[in-house]
């Protein structure tokens, strides 16, 4: 150790493969142009970390979804329909649902859930209806977002058909019902009796495919 | 241990070897194409210093505006600008440039080896960090103002709300994380494969050791920086939608991208300061550094611990409880090696022959202060305090303990520790005492009344604030004009000892003081171990 | 252990003049407060617990530095001993280190889980932020919502009136919520992030756009409580305060009534103005104080606004040319860019009065009038 001064230096046991990689070292000095190469290679090596991380970085956009469908960090429910099917229905507690519609800033429309709150039993199928009008004079496509909280129950909702899955366009003056069948997992802890779904809805006219307002102007 | 030249490098007065002898440009172009590590080196410290300058200037203005509640002297919009600009400044342009000055200059002279390992890469990797930072302070002065979102840019603040200069923002901290990069490359390919024979991994100084490690977590994180300024820069600009949710994205992601090169960066800017304290304080106890190795291990551990406990940014963004508990233990964790660094210290000092020059007196007020920063960190960590904590002055009080009093003050520790090494002179050492103890009373006042009025309620990043915050903001404010100041004494200092006024001083400079840098002459020679020396 | 630690930094404080006496008496400003809850007291209790113990550990590790720093000195004479490592020790001050982390672990994950106490609330409000401003809805009774703002007059901020007991954490509408009951807060928002601080609760949430966030707090004691958004927002961040009233349960239930009733008469007020023509000056008039506590942190007390990120108005083409005053009145209802939508903070008739009055102040003089039906007519196309 470079601090330490020589008459000091009784303790330090020299660790043998480092020794022999010295000694290597002092026999056969290496030249500049070996040494030049050898740094290539190093830095090299470097450079495909360094492009190796850059591409985690956006690697974490997919596998962020994936830690969110793990520990339902983010309240997010599943985005792709689930199929009910041989589900057991757990009638020993119910759950209560309570649903919040909001409209984002700058989102014209009406939005309204026809039912404010559910109560069913875990695994029993349920479906509730939103109302939507389009007051304005133009045309506009909408996308619900989802969000539940607490965030783990996001987990235990398993939506069968949602509204959401889509784009919603609706002409001037236009109004709907959309429709979202779902049922709670049965697995979802018994600490959680109830929970939130909230839906957002913007308008994406802007940023939107152009073939949806093709199928908007044909239908 | 000690060492021996193989071939006398030194042995000719003025150390340059015969063989390797080049003509020195005089003037501007000898500064321009250098590759010189002690050159570039000087070029890093200069420019780091020239930020630290800019970035105080801003701090100045933001003490100013708040020494009284009301709007005085900026607008809010302008405000949020400073606090960005402050941050981003202080952060890449002044703390990261001055460590890889330091770098530069002595790695290469504590492992023996003639230079830096890719010389023609170090030039550029310096000479590209002006032009980000030019870019990113004549955003300024756009229409609109410069990136006003905090150096953290949340998105969508940072995407949807922010104003066209974003564009200049993203630019310039890319061409910062490719100048880090580069330098980090350089640092990490210099120790593994320039080592003088001898010189194994064990006996490194630990202030190399230190680098090595940062160099590898920069290379590891400045990427994923890169990443999340083009996935802001898409956003805002080409319509993807990483960070918004009507698109299908999530705000909290950024958070998340972020802060996972966020707090690596953290340890970035102090890793490279316990090396530094490593050096000094053994040499002015004249007494070997107390479990070398432990503090090997401890660095590696705090540096790899650091990538999971990320989301401690992020507690009140709403998580799982098992999430939030899984990120306050780690980070709880951490402080566990950076103690044994704290214990070591004050070991080697224990029963030592203690001698107070200026930089231990930095060193010292390092160890004590930056103990402090650490110690509110682990309060940070307590989750259900932490939400009263978050987002305060008492978060502001906590890192700019961590990085001022410690980054900072270990920077001038190394500065005064080796400028006698790099000019053969000694500096002023009355200035220098003056710039300590002004320096120590003012940060103290500046930073110590944050804690309280952080605790009792005052939000950080506001131009105003309710009154009962009042007192306390106009002690901090006089304490941060005092330590503007202050480091003008330091400005003096230093240019002082650029023009060579001072007494010649010997090749060890300092009576403790070990390692190869002090067994070349004063002032280190323009080339030095053109032929390695052997290390028993 | 409170009082110490008041103690200590009162020798700080005396150095200062106490010219806010009066309202910083009952808020501490050097430490955090027990707060109105049983869980703010528990935080409080944990975060003195930790201070303490950080204050020891400091204590004992200087102490030993500073002891060294004195009896070790070259200049009386000490030798440099020769020890540099010691194994025993060295995993001594590992293990010890850690048994104290758990010890701090252990409080810190009980009082977490007390507070993510996932139980059904009797009163459920939803909480949306936007720039720069609170809106709560109360989900138990739909018909109350309404917009919070801030309520300290411009001029006190720019120094020209002596600032108020209240500067900054003073709103027009305050929440109010029941004392002795399960109150839940979902928190989400409109634009950027906030974040819904209520020191007194102690309670921190984000509002993120699209997602909820919850929170809950149980008072004890009826009173005002005031925090501010925590998280950077824009501009006018640090001027979005939050005040919630903590009412007595009957006290409670005769105010969410009372605001029941004047939801219906505010409804019923606004389909008369549908039918009727407000005077010009009515228009200016009104136009004015919307303006003043709308819009006027962007574009401006004289309309020059803060271009290019905030346009004037003053002299604009949508406040001037007479084709575009639906444009005009949409932009104020939807947003537009970076300007918040203010079609649900702002009546029909408030958002007819503010348009005259753009455009007919600061030499904006077109003599447009717009009513109450023409805002109608582009919200709901009739």
């Amino acid at each position: 150790m470079s601090e330490q001064p020589e008459s000091k230096s009784t303790a330090e046991k020299p660790n043998v493969a480092l020794e022999n990689e010295r000694t290597a070292h002092a026999e056969i000095p290496k030249t500049r142009a070996q040494m030049a190469s050898e740094n290539a290679k190093t830095a090299k090596k470097l450079v495909f970390v360094v492009i190796g991380m850059l591409g985690f970085s956006f690697a974490l956009v997919p596998l962020y979804d994936v830690f969110c469908d793990l520990t339902g960090i983010n309240g997010k429910p599943s985005n792709e329909a689930a199929v009910y099917e041989s589900v057991v229905i757990d009638e020993s507690r119910t759950i209560k649902v309570e649903f919040i519609t909001r409209t984002h800033s700058g989102m014209a429309w009406e939005f309204s859930a026809q039912t404010a709150e559910i109560r069913l039993h875990p695994g029993e199928m349920g479906e509730v209806e939103f109302y939507v009008r389009n007051p304005t004079e133009h045309d506009i496509i909408a996308q619900a977002i989802p969000s539940i909280s607490p965030g783990i129950a996001a987990l235990y909702v398993n939506k069968t058909e949602c509204f959401c899955f889509k784009h919603q366009p609706l002409k001037a003056g236009e109004e709907a019902i959309m429709p979202m069948k779902f049922y709670v997992d049965p697995q979802l802890p018994k600490e959680f009796t109830f929970f939130t779904l909230q839906y957002t809805l913007y308008d994406i006219s802007a940023t939107v495919q152009p073939a949806v307002v093709v199928a908007m102007d044909n239908s | 241990m000690s060492t021996e030249t193989l071939n006398d490098a030194h042995d000719s007065p003025d150390g340059h070897d015969a063989h390797h002898e080049h003509h020195i440009p005089k003037g501007i172009l000898r500064w321009l194409f250098t590759t010189n590590h002690k050159d570039i080196g000087t070029l890093y410290l200069w420019f780091a210093f020239i930020m630290f300058l800019i970035g105080g200037a801003m701090a100045m203005v933001i003490r100013a505006e708040l020494f009284q509640p009301g709007l005085q002297i900026v607008d809010p919009h302008f405000f949020n600008q400073m606090t960005t600009v402050h941050g981003l400044i202080m952060v890449f342009g002044a703390v990261m440039p001055a460590f890889t000055g330091l770098a530069n200059w002595m790695i290469p002279m504590m492992i023996g080896a003639p230079d830096m390992a890719l010389p023609r890469m170090n030039n550029w990797s310096f000479y590209i960090l002006p032009f980000a930072f030019i870019i990113l302070l004549s955003s300024l002065f756009m229409d609109g103002g410069g990136p006003a979102f905090g150096w953290t840019f949340y998105a969508p603040l940072s995407t949807q709300y922010s104003g066209d200069s974003t564009a200049l923002f993203v630019f310039s901290v890319h061409i910062m994380g490719i100048s880090s990069i580069m330098g980090a490359i350089n640092v990490v390919v210099t120790i593994l494969n320039m080592r003088a024979p001898g010189m194994t991994y064990m006996k490194m100084p630990l202030f190399v050791w230190t680098w090595l490690i940062t160099a590898f977590l920069l290379i590891a994180v400045m990427p994923v920086l890169a990443g999340a300024v083009t996935m802001v820069l898409t956003d805002k600009f080409f319509g993807t939608s990483f960070f918004d949710a009507a698109g299908g994205g999530d705000p909290v992601m950024f958070q998340h991208i972020f802060w996972f090169f966020g707090h690596p960066e953290v340890y970035i800017m102090i890793l490279p300061a316990f090396g530094i304290i490593s050096a000094i304080v053994p040499t002015f106890s004249r007494k070997r550094l107390f479990g070398y190795a432990s503090m090997v291990y401890a660095t590696a551990s705090i540096a790899l611990l650091s990538f999971i406990v990320w989301a401690h940014h992020m507690f009140t963004t709403g998580m799982p409880v098992a999430a939030e508990m899984f990120f306050m233990f780690a980070t709880m964790l951490i402080s566990v090696p950076t103690g044994v660094k704290v214990f070591n210290w004050v070991a080697t000092m224990w029963r030592g022959s203690l001698t107070f020059e200026v930089p231990m007196m930095f060193a010292i007020a390092f160890i004590v202060l930056f103990t402090i920063g650490g110690l509110s960190g682990l309060m940070l960590a307590i989750i259900p305090a932490d939400f009263q904590y978050h987002d305060t002055y008492f978060v502001v009080a906590h890192f700019h303990y961590v990085l001022v009093t410690g980054a900072l003050f270990s920077i001038m520790a190394a500065v005064y520790y080796w400028l006698p090494k790099w000019t053969g002179k000694m500096f002023d050492i009355t200035l220098a005492k003056w710039h300590f103890w002004c320096s120590l009373i003012s940060v103290n006042v500046l930073f110590f009344p944050m804690h309280f009025v952080g605790l009792a309620g005052m939000p950080r990043r506001i131009p105003d604030y309710a009154l009962q915050f009042a007192d306390f903001n106009k002690w901090i404010s006089i304490g941060g004009f005092a330590f503007g100041l202050s480091q003008l004494i330091f400005l003096a200092l230093i240019i002082k000892a650029c023009r060579k006024i001072g007494e010649p001083v010997s090749d060890q400079v300092w009576e403790g003081a070990e390692g190869l840098e002090w067994e070349i002459p004063s002032p280190a020679p323009y080339h030095t171990f053109s032929t390695p020396p052997l290390i028993k | 252990m409170n009082r110490i630690f008041t103690l200590l930094i009162g020798v700080m404080l005396t150095f200062s003049n106490s010219a806010i006496a009066t309202t910083a008496a009952e808020r501490s400003n050097v430490n955090m407060r027990p707060g109105a809850s049983d869980i703010s007291l528990e935080v409080y209790e944990l975060h003195m617990l930790m201070l303490w113990i950080c204050v020891v550990i400091g204590v004992l590790v200087f102490g030993v530095m500073f002891y060294s720093m004195v009896m070790h000195r070259k200049s009386t004479g000490a030798k440099a001993a020769n020890f540099h490592e010691n194994v025993k020790v060295e995993v001594l001050w590992t293990v010890i280190p850690f048994i104290i982390l758990i010890a701090m672990a252990w409080p810190a994950a009980t009082t977490l889980i007390a507070m993510e106490d996932t139980s059904e609330a009797e009163v459920t409000i939803l909480v949306t932020g936007s720039q720069w401003k609170w809106h709560y809805k109360y989900q138990n009774n739909p018909e109350v919502e309404f917009f919070s703002l801030l309520a300290t007059q411009r001029e006190q901020i720019s120094n020209k009136f002596t600032k108020g007991d209240n500067y900054l954490l003073e709103v027009d509408r305050p929440l109010v919520i029941p004392t002795g009951k399960k109150v839940r807060f979902l928190i989400t928002s409109d634009d950027v992030i906030h974040s819904w601080w209520v020191p007194d609760f102690a309670i921190k949430k984000d509002a993120n756009p699209g997602f909820i966030n919850e929170a809950w707090t149980n008072v004890n004691e009826p009173g005002i409580y005031r925090g501010q958004c925590a998280e950077l927002c824009g501009k006018d961040h640090g001027f979005m305060p939050i005040v919630v009233i903590a009412k007595g349960p009957a006290e409670y239930s005769a105010w969410v009534q009372e605001q029941e009733s004047a939801a219906r008469r505010a409804n019923e007020e606004e389909q008369r103005l549908l039918a009727m023509n407000m005077s010009m000056e009515e228009l200016m008039t009104q136009g004015k104080k919307v303006y003043d506590t709308a819009c006027v942190a962007c574009h401006q007390a004289n309309g020059g606004g803060l271009p290019p990120m905030f346009p004037a108005l003053k002299g604009s083409k949508i406040a001037i040319e007479k084709q575009n005053i639906p444009v005009h009145i949409d932009n104020i209802i939807n947003g537009k860019n970076n300007m918040p939508a203010f079609g649900k903070q702002l009546s029909m008739s408030e958002i007819a009065a503010v348009v005259t009055y753009e455009r007919n102040a600061w030499g904006n003089n077109t003599g447009d009038m717009v009513q109450a039906k023409d805002v109608n007519f582009v919200i709901n196309g009739k």
